[in-house]
């Protein structure tokens, strides 16, 4: 039984690292209809950005302080927002008005350029960089359960997040535009709303949470390289697409389901070896059942 | 290409890859390993064409099709071959050559069917999810070795083989596309709702472009097979579908003779800029992107076909 609660923590966690980077994918589909495959190179920069940060933090704050923790992880959000505003100007914007599939194209473009970019020996180069240990980290025992501070922070900084996030796109006037612009660009403009501004925002929203899943997952992991945002972002848009794109509470419960359904099959003998193939057939399962995913609404094209 | 052009190009292509052939011993190995890695490219990508290009479909999977044929080909070769006549031997490979095919048209099969209710993006990250699984199989499938590897394939594929499989990839598609039945492929390309109130069934048109493709990327799975003789699960992953779609956007989707003169530019030029290597990846990234805002119709395209977005 306990090894069972175990495993529900552990798939907690790793669940609440992808439905942050889900929300993301999420988002963006939600307002330009494409899927932003360099999302999950957001992610890494947020890492290194924080990987870069941290040294400076701690000559101020001190080593392993909560609050020079926080700090870093504001201004790696910040920067990423920065860069995903930047991406959406300057890759997206010029093929606003084109078909899907140039935009597609484009943003595997994007995404290989950051990767291979980022691996190229005079960025970060491509040899694995141990991260630093943020905050102070300890381990709760609790009836035979471990629960690492980690555990708690990532689970405790996706929850504040998601929260945020409902209340910012359901509370407030920009979160209404937000929701104007997904459900119809030119009626949204002749509103008066500024679409350009608010797609803005939107990558620079998504891009900051996928900074803070970035961080939340390196320091999951043992280190961080220029490749490593690919693994769970794909999982993320998986999460994203079974939740049911362009939905965020879909995104969010996407995302914890994938992420327990792969700590609990990492856990069974012989399945483990299969870890990275499970994502991608369950997310063909639910297309070929669900194809509007668990909580989205099915759009029938119209002439 | 009218249909007495193409039959032509395709035995005089078949032909001349043959006499070449045969003066192959004379040739320096490295220079013919580029051909062949060349005639392969070709495959790829003319079939990757036919899906991307000619259907409008966006396939992330061709490695993972390639795969399949590879791995099935070369088992038939490595326990086939000891036990016949080594007369044979080209009749078994041309034989193994088509089972790995079929194999891979039937895992096209497999993927077109999810394909009847998804498009674009979804369907690119679906073919995507096919490859990697495909990948992931193989390396926990012992009978293929594994992670570590297939080893001890029989060197088989000589220019003749590649070069004349590439001519009839070339005529194959080509004439499929340019026939009254293969006007549909385009058709489901330019508007769906359209094409399916024109009476033309955009699913069954869908399928069969993965299907011929994925049979054509498993023939040059089972071609690279025995030109290298070793294959491992991580020379297939989702980079190497790339390298294919780079191949395909290059040359301008929808236009076979574009994409096959890409697909030689693309494996020809890295063996001249080896010491360039690490800049490689980010060469192909900015020529996407810069592709598709500057010029999406592809480098090699001159009003062939009237540019048709959509």
């Amino acid at each position: 039984m306990s090894e069972f609660l175990q495993q529900v923590v552990n798939g907690l966690a790793l669940g609440s690292i992808y439905a942050l980077i889900a929300i993301g994918y999420t988002m963006v589909y939600g307002v330009l209809r494409f899927i932003n495959f360099a999302h999950s190179d957001i992610l890494m920069l947020g890492a290194f950005a924080a990987f870069f940060l941290a040294p400076k933090a701690q000559a101020i704050f001190g080593a392993e302080s909560v609050l020079g923790a926080i700090s870093v992880i504001l201004l790696s959000a910040l920067i990423c927002a920065a860069i995903g505003m930047l991406i959406e100007y300057l890759a997206y914007r010029p093929l606003r008005d084109r078909p899907k599939l140039t935009v597609l194209i484009t943003a595997i473009g994007v995404s290989l350029l950051i990767e291979f970019g980022c691996q190229h020996p005079a960025v970060f180069g491509p040899n694995p960089k141990a991260f630093p240990k943020l905050f102070p980290a300890a381990d709760y025992h609790l009836q035979g359960l471990t629960i690492s501070t980690n555990d708690m922070v990532v689970l405790g900084s996706t929850l504040v997040l998601l929260g945020a996030l409902w209340f910012m796109v359901q509370r407030t006037k920009v979160g209404a535009a937000m929701r104007a612009v997904a459900f119809n660009h030119h009626a949204a403009a002749l509103m008066g709303i500024n679409v350009s501004r608010i797609i803005s925002l939107t990558f620079a929203v998504g891009s900051a949470l996928a900074a803070v899943a970035g961080i939340l997952y390196a320091l999951k992991a043992p280190a961080i390289e220029p490749l490593m945002g690919i693994q769970p972002g794909l999982r993320a848009f998986i999460a994203a697409v079974v939740g049911g794109i362009g939905n965020l509470p879909g995104a969010a419960l996407g995302g914890l389901l994938l992420g327990a359904l792969e700590t609990f099959a990492g856990g069974i003998p012989g399945v483990s070896n299969y870890r990275d193939g499970i994502a991608f057939a369950i997310l063909i399962l639910i297309l070929l059942f669900r194809p509007a995913g668990l909580l989205g609404k099915l759009q029938h094209e119209k002439v | 290409m009218s249909g007495l052009g193409a039959k032509r190009f395709l035995l005089a292509a078949i032909a001349v890859s043959i006499v070449i052939s045969a003066f192959s011993h004379r040739f320096n190995s490295y220079y013919l390993g580029v051909a062949l890695d060349v005639g392969i490219a070709v495959i790829l990508a003319v079939s990757l064409n036919l899906i991307n290009g000619h259907t409008g479909q966006f396939s992330l999977g061709h490695a993972g099709f390639m795969a399949s044929g590879a791995y099935v080909s070369a088992l038939c070769t490595i326990h086939v071959l000891p036990l016949v006549d080594p007369r044979l031997q080209p009749v078994v490979f041309c034989a193994s050559l088509l089972v790995g095919g079929l194999a891979a048209a039937l895992a096209g099969l497999g993927v077109g069917i999810p394909s009847l209710r998804l498009r674009g993006d979804y369907l690119a990250i679906v073919t995507l999810g096919f490859g990697e699984i495909i990948r992931v199989v193989l390396q926990n499938m012992e009978i293929v070795g594994g992670a570590s590897g297939l080893k001890g394939i029989a060197k088989l594929s000589t220019l003749a083989w590649v070069w004349a499989f590439a001519a009839v990839t070339i005529y194959t598609v080509a004439a499929l596309v340019n026939s009254t039945y293969g006007r549909g492929f385009i058709a489901v390309h330019d508007d769906e709702v359209a094409s399916s109130a024109m009476g033309i069934n955009p699913t069954r048109y869908k399928v069969v472009a993965f299907v011929v493709g994925a049979f054509f990327a498993g023939i040059a799975g089972g071609l690279y097979a025995h030109h290298k003789q070793f294959l491992s699960p991580t020379g297939f992953d989702f980079m190497k579908s790339i390298d294919i779609v780079v191949m395909v956007i290059l040359g301008g989707m929808g236009r076979t003779a574009g994409v096959a003169a890409a697909a030689v530019l693309l494996t020809v030029l890295p063996e001249f800029l080896r010491g360039f290597a690490e800049v490689r990846m980010i060469i192909y990234s900015l020529l996407i992107i810069g592709l598709m805002i500057l010029r999406p119709q592809g480098l090699f395209s001159f009003g062939e076909r009237r540019v048709k977005a959509s």
